[in-house]
C-alpha cells in the first residue's frame, strides 16, 4: 500500500489502549482522528496570534486574518475550486446544507417547485429540504435505490420533471455507495436544475475536483478529514453564491448598516456572520496539507485495497451468517462497511467489539429512510481511513465470532 | 473498568433469548404504548388491558438490542396484576436505579413504601447497566413507554 506504514504514530487518539487493548479505531466515518500536525497548527494559533480577524491593524491580527485566509485558499486548491471566494465556512456539512435551503431555496422555491433528494442521503440532506418545504409548499422527490444499493436513474428524467434542485450524496455513509455525480450533473442541468452535493463521505476521502464532479453547490465538513469538529465548507460557483441572498445575519457579512437596511458583503463574508471559528479554520488548513502531503490518490488506493481486504476476509471468515450492505466491488465503494452479524443487535455487537479495543458505530447513521427502505432498524458501521490497516480488519474479522457466541438464541 | 459481565448477565441474556409475554392483545379493548430510542433505532410496542386500574394482562413487541429487550421482558413480568398506582411507584424505583434521580435501592433490593414491598427480583441483574451509561436508555425504554401510556389511558 502506498500511504506510510507509520501513520498511526502521528495520531495521538491512536496510539492509546482501551479496555486493555490497542485502540483499533473503525468510525472514520462519522469523525476521524486527528493528526499532531493539526492539533500543534491550532495550538499555535492560541498561543502566538490569537485575535480576531479582518478587524484591528495591529501585528497579531493580522496574521491571525492571514493564517485564516491561506487555510481558505488551501481548501480552495484542494477541491480545485476557481478562487478562495467559493469557499464559505459553516459548521459543518449540515449548517452547510441549512444555508443552501434558506438561502437558494428560500428566494427560488414556491409550491409548483420540486427538489429531488434520494433514498441513501444524510438527514443534513432531508430535514433542511422538509423544514423549507413545511413553509413554500414545494414537493420533495426521491431517487430509489437498486437492490445492491447503488442510485436507480431508470425513472431519472420522469423524476427530475420540474425540480430546481437535486441535492444528493457522493458517497452514502451507510452503504459505501459511490453515486454518478457528473451523470446526476449532466442530467439535472439538461433538465434546468441546480446539483448540489453531500461531500461528507467523499472529499476526504477521494481525489476533489468540483469541476469534474460538474456540482454547482458542495457540502463537507472538516472533522471527518482529519480537521476539528466545528467547521464545515459550502463551495459554490461564485456567480450562483452572488445571487444567494444572505444566511445569517450579523457582523462581518456587511458592508454597510444603516437604519433603513444593510448592505450585504462580498463572497465569501456574505456568508459568514460573527466571528468565525479561527483555530478551526486554520486546523482545517492543516488538515488539508496533511491529506495533500499523502496524496489523495494515494489515500483512495489504500481505502480500495483495505476495503476489499476487508469485503474478502469477512466473506471467507462468516459467508451467509454476515450481511455486508452496499456494493461488493471495492472499487464502486469507500471503505464503509454496514454489517449485519447473525441476529445480535448491532448496539450489543458495538458492546463486545469495545471490550476489545474495536471502535465501530451502531446505529442508524442519520439515515433513518434508507434504514426503512433496507429493512433495518441499526447496523454496526466499520469504516476505514487513511490510519487503518490489516491488522485492524483482522481484530474486527476474529472479534464477531465472539459476539454471535453470546447472543446466540 | 467495567466488564462484560457486569452487563451480560445470564438472567438479561435469558429474558433477550426468551422474552416473557410476548405478542399483542388486541386493541381496543387493550390500551397500546409505543416507544423509540431514537439513537440505536429500538423499538417497543406494550399492549395492556387495565381493570380496576390494574394491570390485568400485558404484552410487549418490538426490537432492539438485549438489554432493551430483556428489559421490557422483565417489566412485563413485574407488572401483571399490579395497580398502576403500585407501577409508577416501581417505575420510579427502576429508575433510580438507572441513576435516573437520586434515590436508592435498600441494601436487600427490596423496595417498601406504604407497607407493601417490591422485589427487585430479575430486575436487579440490570443494575449493572448504570456501569455503561450510554445502554441506560436502552434499559429505561419500556418503562418510560408503559409510563406514557398509563398517562394516555387516563388512570
Amino acid at each position: 500500500m502506498s500511504l506510510p506504514s507509520d501513520l498511526k504514530s502521528q495520531f495521538p487518539v491512536l496510539s492509546q489502549k482501551v479496555n486493555g487493548h490497542e485502540i483499533v479505531y473503525l468510525d472514520s466515518a462519522a469523525s476521524s482522528q486527528k493528526p499532531v500536525a493539526v492539533i500543534e497548527a491550532m495550538n499555535d494559533y492560541y498561543r502566538t496570534i490569537n485575535a480576531n480577524v479582518h478587524r484591528g491593524a495591529y501585528a497579531i491580527a493580522a496574521q491571525a486574518t492571514e493564517a485564516m485566509e491561506l487555510a481558505r485558499t488551501r481548501v480552495a486548491k484542494f477541491i480545485g475550486a476557481s478562487s478562495a471566494n467559493e469557499i464559505v465556512f459553516t459548521k459543518n456539512a449540515t449548517e452547510s446544507f441549512n444555508l443552501i435551503a434558506r438561502s437558494w431555496g428560500g428566494n427560488s422555491l414556491g409550491p409548483t417547485d420540486a427538489v429531488l433528494i434520494s433514498d441513501m442521503e444524510h438527514h443534513a440532506n432531508i430535514v433542511p429540504w422538509q423544514i423549507l418545504a413545511a413553509e413554500k409548499g414545494f414537493e420533495i422527490r426521491w431517487i430509489p435505490l437498486t437492490s445492491d444499493g447503488h442510485l436507480d436513474l431508470s425513472r431519472l428524467d420522469e423524476l427530475l420533471d420540474g425540480v430546481k434542485m437535486v441535492s444528493v450524496t457522493a458517497m452514502s455513509n451507510v452503504l459505501g455507495t459511490l453515486n454518478p455525480i457528473k451523470e446526476l450533473a449532466d442530467r439535472a442541468h439538461s433538465a434546468g436544475a441546480l446539483l448540489a452535493v453531500d461531500g461528507s463521505q467523499f472529499v476526504p476521502h477521494l481525489p476533489t475536483r468540483v469541476e469534474e464532479l460538474g456540482a454547482d453547490l458542495l457540502c463537507f465538513t472538516g472533522h471527518k478529514m482529519c480537521g476539528p469538529t466545528g467547521i464545515g465548507v459550502l463551495w459554490g460557483r461564485s456567480e450562483l453564491l452572488d445571487a444567494m441572498p444572505p444566511f445569517l445575519g450579523g457582523g462581518e457579512m456587511i458592508l454597510d448598516v444603516r437604519r433603513d437596511g444593510f448592505t450585504p458583503n462580498e463572497l465569501p463574508h456574505k456568508f459568514e456572520a460573527g466571528t468565525p471559528p479561527i483555530a478551526e479554520i486554520i486546523g482545517l488548513g492543516a488538515a488539508v496539507d496533511f491529506l495533500e502531503s499523502l496524496g489523495m490518490n494515494n489515500v483512495r488506493q489504500h481505502e480500495i485495497e483495505l476495503t476489499d481486504y476487508a469485503l474478502r476476509a469477512l466473506d471467507n471468515r462468516y459467508g451467509e451468517d454476515l450481511t455486508i450492505h452496499g456494493p461488493r466491488n471495492a472499487a464502486e465503494r469507500g471503505g464503509v462497511l454496514s454489517l449485519q452479524y447473525q441476529d445480535v443487535h448491532p448496539h450489543d455487537l458495538s458492546q463486545v467489539l469495545d471490550q476489545r479495543g474495536i471502535c465501530v458505530r451502531a446505529g442508524h447513521h442519520c439515515a433513518k429512510p434508507l434504514m426503512r427502505e433496507l429493512g433495518l432498524v441499526a447496523t454496526a458501521r466499520a469504516s476505514l481511513y487513511i490510519y487503518n490497516n490489516t491488522a485492524d480488519i483482522d481484530a474486527l474479522v476474529e472479534s464477531l465470532a465472539p459476539a454471535g457466541e453470546l447472543f446466540a438464541r | 473498568m467495567s466488564g462484560l459481565e457486569d452487563l451480560y448477565k445470564e438472567i438479561i441474556l435469558d429474558h433477550y433469548r426468551n422474552p416473557r409475554h410476548r405478542g399483542e392483545l388486541e386493541c381496543p379493548p387493550a390500551h397500546k404504548a409505543e416507544g423509540f430510542n431514537p439513537l440505536c433505532g429500538d423499538e417497543v410496542l406494550l399492549t395492556f388491558e387495565l381493570e380496576d386500574e390494574v394491570i390485568r394482562e400485558l404484552m410487549v413487541n418490538g426490537q432492539g438490542c438485549s438489554i432493551s429487550q430483556a428489559s421490557a421482558s422483565m417489566m412485563s413480568a413485574a407488572v401483571q396484576g399490579k395497580s398502576v398506582d403500585e407501577v409508577r411507584y416501581l417505575t420510579r424505583q427502576f429508575k433510580a436505579m438507572m441513576s435516573i434521580h437520586e434515590e436508592s435501592i435498600g441494601p436487600d433490593d427490596t423496595i417498601s413504601r406504604d407497607g407493601a414491598s417490591f422485589e427487585l427480583g430479575d430486575l436487579d441483574a440490570l443494575k449493572g447497566v448504570v456501569k455503561f451509561p450510554v445502554r441506560i436508555k436502552c434499559a429505561t425504554l419500556s418503562w418510560n413507554t408503559l409510563l406514557a401510556g398509563l398517562d394516555e389511558s387516563g388512570v
